[in-house]
């Protein structure tokens, strides 16, 4: 399953930690952020609740960078 | 501007407002003497209006053991500035960076509306014709395949369809980077994400939306990001490694030499300690990496932006970075150098008008849909009265029989005409040779070939030109076809007859000759060239406008087909690469010399910010000219 979500973000390199902080986040299968767009697309794994996983993501997110919103 | 950048600004101004005065009077200028504690409390002022998100960023970062990032850097260098009595010094780093931040906010916002109002190619609604024949504005998301859309001049092309009804000019800019408009009228197809000018359409969808052009290239442009290229993932992996690198460093010049000169018993005291930890946190302040870590992004951003206003869509940085060492180019002819529809270009040897003859065969073979007899129709230009033939005989591999106008016509091959005895007259010319025999008597010969492009020429020499070493053509077509062509375009090079999997092993043959000398980049239209656009470095595909196969394949999408983009892909590549490598060099050597420079002590805070500030605002600047690329 894949969703897309409009963000915010500052710099293009904080978009890159977001990605990578999405990723590792558990029960997403593959995630990139363009900076050119600020949208965010998100594979989920087969199976799970994409709201609760992207929680999960933009408290990740948040940690990595404090200033980006992701709008669910 | 928006919110946050306009809260920014509230505080900067608050913050210069209250920092001018009080540094003047720190320093001296202003005859006022304020008692030492109070002079702190003020100067705190301006220090945490402006500075009080880095300095929350910084403790979240250390709560989240992601302690080294410019936040920590900034914070740790302007705390120690001014508890070291530095306080105007301090406070400026902080206030200045700020504005360093502001500044490439704006900057990024401004080329990014640059960008998408060029790619603004997403419909917002479409408008359904209903069975009563009304008309209701819908989601293009509900709108099912085959229905009736009606398209206002003005409006978007919400999906691809066909045109049933009207004529109009069409915008394609927002597609192809082409300022030309198209025309387009009854039976045309036309693509989601043109702008109908002038006339109303009423266009019979032929795809849902998400199947449909405009939805494909956004895509295609969102994804784009998840490619990244090798210099993008080295400024990441180097920040990783130089932040905590710079904090030990500034730490050991806080600590090491001093610690050294007491023991040696060169100096002592306070003034000694406090001299070389202002040092260090001057040197932290220098190090900061913002100016390669926004810098470099944002230069690929930027050129992956201008590239697709010109209609090069490109899937990922890393292959904008492949492009730009590509030294060699293979193409494809049809539909690459050739426009690939055939044309009659000469009628020969004919004892009748030409154009009789034309009628006469154009009449014959009406009833084929092969592309030869569908030339032969288009230069016959006339309604074709299907009651003037009779009596078809087609015979497989020679040509057509048929009695037009109570006139016995044979058009097809020399087999044709051997086999029905009649003698015919070779032809030197290169192409298809349709010969005709009216009534049994030999009436000339047509030749039909494929059309060059019209950039076919310039193409090839703009490519030498943006430094392509070597240009070879591989085609499926005939020999002399294809040195012909590779003549009149001015190639040197070319393979002919070969067969789709012989273009898989002529790419790698001269991917083996090529190998340390760049890249080599395969050109193709899509069509049976998939595994040849995945098996060179990198896979450019053109005139991809409507073919699935093309953007799937490609690594590089050339939306018209224009093969002039080629050369400009390259150049836009090389502009945007040259970019990078003068910001990686420039932050880096300013840096490094300011950074021994603080170390030696002969640089305070005030160099230290134009290192930090003003290289970033510097490397943000540069990296935005990969944004203008149209008249490159």
């Amino acid at each position: 399953m894949k969703k897309s979500y409009k963000i915010e973000v500052d710099c293009a390199n904080c978009a890159n930690l977001m990605e990578e902080a999405a990723r590792k986040t558990e029960g997403v299968k593959d995630c990139v952020v363009s900076f050119m767009t600020l949208k965010m697309k998100v594979e989920f794994e087969e199976g799970v609740d994409a709201a609760a996983v992207m929680k999960a993501v933009r408290d990740n997110c948040k940690k990595v960078e404090d200033d980006c919103e992701i709008y669910l | 501007m928006n919110k946050k950048q306009k809260n920014l600004l509230t505080r900067i101004v608050i913050a210069a407002v209250f920092f001018v005065p009080l540094y003047l009077i720190s320093e001296g200028i202003v005859p006022l003497s304020l008692p030492a504690p109070a002079l702190y409390a003020l100067f705190l002022i301006p220090y945490l209006t402006v500075g009080y998100d880095i300095l929350r960023k910084a403790a979240l970062g250390i709560r989240n053991r992601n302690v080294f990032d410019e936040c920590f850097l900034m914070t740790v260098a302007t705390a120690g500035a001014i508890a070291l009595g530095e306080l105007g010094e301090g406070v400026a780093v902080m206030l200045l960076y700020q504005v360093g931040e502001l500044f490439q906010s704006i900057a990024v916002g401004r080329s990014r509306r640059s960008i998408t109002d060029l790619m603004d190619i997403r419909p917002d609604y479409a408008n359904l014709e209903t069975e009563d024949g009304g008309m209701e504005r819908v989601d293009p998301d509900e709108v099912e395949t085959g229905s009736i859309i009606v398209v206002q001049p003005g409006e978007k092309i919400p999906i691809d369809g066909v045109v049933v009804e009207g004529a109009s000019t069409l915008n394609t800019s927002a597609l192809t980077g082409e300022s030309a408009p198209r025309e387009a009228g009854v039976d045309d197809t036309v693509l989601s994400g043109c702008i109908n000018l002038s006339g109303v359409l009423r266009v019979r969808t032929t795809a849902e939306f998400d199947e449909s052009t405009a939805s494909k290239i956004l895509d295609l442009v969102e994804n784009a990001a998840s490619r990244k290229s090798r210099s993008e993932n080295f400024i990441s992996r180097f920040a990783r490694v130089y932040t905590p690198f710079v904090c030990y460093a500034a730490l050991a010049l806080a600590l090491l030499p001093p610690l050294f000169c007491t023991i040696a018993g060169i100096g002592s005291g306070m003034a000694l300690w406090r001299d070389w930890l202002l040092r260090a946190c001057t040197f932290l302040v220098i190090s900061c990496p913002c100016a390669l870590v926004i810098s470099i992004p944002l230069s690929f951003f930027a050129g992956l932006g201008g590239a697709s206003s010109q209609g090069i869509l490109v899937k990922g940085s890393n292959y904008l970075e492949t492009l730009s060492q590509v030294t060699a180019v293979a193409f494809d002819k049809t539909g690459t150098i050739t426009k690939g529809n055939f044309e009659v270009t000469a009628v020969h040897h004919s004892p009748i008008d030409e154009a009789k003859l034309l009628e006469y065969a154009a009449l014959a073979e009406c009833h084929s849909s092969h592309p030869i007899s569908l030339s032969l129709q288009r230069a016959y230009g006339r309604e074709i009265d299907r009651s003037r033939v009779s009596d078809v005989e087609e015979i497989s591999g020679h040509g057509i029989c048929a009695t037009v106008d109570g006139v016995k016509v044979a058009v097809g091959n020399e087999k044709l005409m051997n086999r029905l005895g009649v003698p015919f007259q070779h032809c030197h010319h290169v192409g298809t040779i349709i010969h005709a025999a009216v009534n049994g008597e030999y009436a000339g010969h047509i030749v039909i070939s494929d059309e060059l492009k019209s950039h076919a020429r310039e193409a090839v020499a703009a490519l030498k030109r943006a430094g392509v070493r070597r240009a070879v053509m591989l085609t499926g077509d005939a020999r002399s076809v294809a040195e012909q062509v590779a003549r009149d375009v001015g190639l040197t090079d070319c393979r002919a007859e070969l067969l789709p999997q012989d273009k898989v092993s002529c790419v790698e043959e001269l991917l083996a000759e090529n190998a340390g000398r760049g890249k080599l980049a395969f050109v193709g239209d899509g069509i049976n060239d998939a595994p040849v656009l995945s098996r060179a470095d990198i896979g450019i595909a053109m005139g991809a406008l409507g073919s699935d196969a093309a953007i799937e394949a490609a690594d590089v999408v050339l939306m018209d087909d224009d093969p002039l983009k080629i050369a400009k892909a390259i150049r836009i590549s090389r502009k945007c690469l040259g970019i990078v490598r003068q910001n990686i060099a420039f932050a880096l050597g300013v840096k490094a010399v300011c950074l021994v420079l603080s170390a030696l002590g002969l640089a305070n805070m005030w160099v230290a910010i134009a290192a930090d500030v003003g290289v970033m605002i510097l490397a943000v600047l540069n990296a935005i000219r990969c944004l203008f690329v149209k008249h490159l």
